[in-house]
């Protein structure tokens, strides 16, 4: 798998280039500022790209914006956006396309290699991966307005917010250590309580509980 | 040295009542129909600035005629431009707007419209001093006798009759006393007419005085603020990532001396070690957001209330027009203005219970405006020592202010006004 990095700390460049190589990624291009990850998206055609929200030359939101605007013209381009914070403004906008292929990511998570690799291509291959944080925020608002989401089990909420992060179903049943079938059947009725449209297909599922998480 | 005096301050006062005259009168008279243009097509605002330019340019030269003549010394007190005027019509627009906001504008115009009365007034007094007198000898010289067809007719030179060479004479006499009270008064007839413009150019004093008292109690509270942030940061450093670091770092020590004798219990450690260093992050971002928000300082005031209000547990409706793109304020002023929101919004949901908050936020005559209302219990003020007194004191430092309407069974409704520019956001370089 083929993909491009946009980090402007050294350290944190140079380790996810390692970290990416160790796990069978080839390398396009990593690269340190805002107009180098544009013309690195545009010409490179990498199956997936890795940027930090903060990049120069502005240390604005450069990286977010480059990656917005690269989407914008490549539809579904996957991109995983790292950040020293998150914010549900953010997440909104990257997932505003409903498309798949997005990923909004605290920094922390690449202490754990393998679960970050796992959300890297995930994103690659079209689906999502949201940060527990974003999710567990936008659960609990949601919860306050005395919405169906408070009709859910412990467990079932538990299915959901996994589920909301872009986890599939094999994922969520070896993370509680349940069987698929269990997982499955939380899901359906967890769409059955939302009054969602269920759905087989993964992408899909994760963007509708999302879209309904963040509605109002 | 005294008709040197004399005869300058004639000259001078002769300057002054064209001055007060014509160029006072036609720039009140135009700027008065400008101002009233500016419902009329805008015409106005396109006029406006040129004319209050002249204004102002009337203004300096009295100030510098006053100092070089007189040596009163008129402060001039004109707000600076802001810093991005946009050219073109939208420029002269806002353009007008600054110059009228201005009271300095104000006192201006008011200034004209005295200048062209009293001040001419004592100009010409001035000027009628120093030059009828020669007048007197002029006549006793001769000249009577032309002026009045050898006697035939009378001229009249002041109150005396002239028609023959003694009472040219007499008008010669009345001449000398005018002079010996035009060389007494004239210099002094000018000064006074330089402290009159004074009076009414310069900024009043008490207005000063309490400026001055203002500005020594905000920027005592400013300095206050600051040290107690620096303490609050120096402690929470102190207490949260140092003491986790520490504790990572002895993780390590002992992880290395296991390594081989006990790797279980190794491993274990080194995932111990790995949540403290996640800890210490988690900490040091809540630093963070509390000393600069980061959205704040990635995407400014507009976005980052945005983001604030979507953190919130409950609702919030937001209604922001800053322009498009949004205009960015001083970074200070924003930060006090998303810390004052964050305040208030935290007060609604906690202390007040609020289900559903509706926050409007906006820029008008150099003016930012946020209302905040929500459908809690009430029952806010702003004195008790509560967190909107804090609020209140930081605006404060930049002259804001917070009003608070909170009958006790709610609605709250919270107001925060803090003067202050836009600019438009820098474009981003690519």
């Amino acid at each position: 798998m083929r993909a491009v990095i946009a980090e402007d700390l050294f350290l944190l460049r140079d380790g996810l280039v390692r970290m990416l190589e160790a796990y069978d990624f080839e390398i396009l291009a990593a690269v340190d500022n805002g107009p180098e990850l544009t013309r690195a998206l545009d010409e490179l055609e990498p199956d997936v790209a890795v940027v930090d929200v903060r990049l120069p030359p502005s240390f604005s939101d450069e990286g977010l914006q480059c990656a917005l605007q690269a989407r914008a013209k490549r539809p579904g381009l996957p991109v995983l956006v790292l950040s020293q914070h998150v914010e549900q403004l953010y997440a909104r906008e990257l997932l505003a396309d409903e498309r798949g292929g997005v990923g909004y990511l605290l920094k922390d998570r690449v202490f754990d290699a393998d679960q970050f690799i796992d959300a890297v291509r995930r994103v690659a291959g079209g689906g999502t991966a949201m940060d527990p944080q974003v999710i567990s925020q936008l659960l609990s608002r949601r919860a306050a307005q005395d919405q169906p989401v408070n009709t859910l089990t412990p467990r079932e909420r538990e299915v959901m917010e996994l589920m909301a992060q872009g986890r599939s179903n094999a994922a969520i049943a070896e993370r509680l250590v349940v069987t698929e079938r269990a997982v499955a059947k939380h899901t359906s009725n967890i769409f059955g309580k939302l009054g969602l449209p269920p759905s087989d297909d993964d992408n899909r599922r994760v963007l509708a509980v999302l879209a309904y998480l963040d509605r109002g | 040295m005294i008709f040197r005096n004399w005869a300058l301050a004639g000259v001078r006062a002769l300057a002054l009542t064209v001055l007060c005259t014509a160029a006072s009168i036609t720039l009140f008279v135009l700027t008065v129909v400008s101002v009233v243009l500016i419902p009329v097509l805008g015409i106005g605002l396109i006029t406006t600035p040129w004319v209050l330019e002249g204004v102002r340019m009337q203004a300096n030269l009295r100030r510098l005629l006053a100092a070089q003549w007189s040596d009163v010394r008129i402060p001039a007190t004109y707000r600076p431009w802001p810093p991005d005027l946009q050219g073109g019509l939208i420029g002269q627009a806002q353009r007008t707007r600054h110059l009228l906001t201005d009271p300095a504008t104000w006192r201006d115009v008011r200034w004209l419209f005295t200048d062209m009365i009293a001040g001419s007034v004592l100009a010409i007094v001035t000027v009628a001093l120093t030059f009828y007198p020669l007048e007197g000898y002029v006549i006793a010289a001769g000249v009577w006798d032309p002026m009045t067809g050898g006697g035939d007719s009378t001229y009249w030179y002041g109150f005396v009759p002239v028609s023959s060479q003694s009472t040219a004479f007499m008008a010669a006499g009345l001449g000398t006393a005018l002079l010996a009270v035009g060389l007494f008064t004239g210099p002094r007839l000018l000064a006074m007419h330089f402290q009159m413009t004074k009076g009414v150019l310069a900024p009043r004093e008490v207005e000063l005085a309490q400026r001055v008292a203002r500005l020594t109690e905000t920027r005592s509270d400013a300095v206050d603020n600051s040290a107690a942030e620096l303490r609050r940061i120096e402690r929470d450093l102190h207490d949260g990532a140092q003491a986790r670091l520490v504790a990572m770092g002895m993780s390590l020590g002992t992880i290395e001396a296991l390594i081989e004798k006990d790797p279980a219990k190794a491993k274990e450690l080194v995932s111990r070690a790995r949540g403290e260093s996640a800890e210490a992050l988690t900490e040091l971002r809540d630093l963070v957001r509390g000393i600069h928000p980061p959205v704040l300082a990635e995407r400014g005031l507009a976005d980052a209330v945005r983001a604030l209000a979507l953190r919130m547990p409950v609702p919030v409706e937001v209604d922001i027009d800053l322009g498009t793109p949004p205009g960015r304020a001083a970074e200070p002023v924003e930060s006090a203005a998303y810390f004052a929101v964050s305040e208030v919004l935290t007060n609604a949901i906690k202390h007040a219970e609020a289900q559903r908050v509706w926050l409007d936020m906006g820029h008008r005559d150099g003016m930012l405006r946020i209302a905040i209302t929500d459908d809690g219990r009430g029952g806010a003020s702003v004195d008790k020592g509560s967190g909107l007194a804090g609020v209140e004191r930081r605006l404060g430092t930049f002259d804001g202010v917070l009003a608070v309407n909170s009958p006790v069974g709610g609605p709250t409704m919270v107001t925060l006004e803090i003067p202050c520019e836009l600019s438009s956001p820098k474009t981003s370089s690519f």
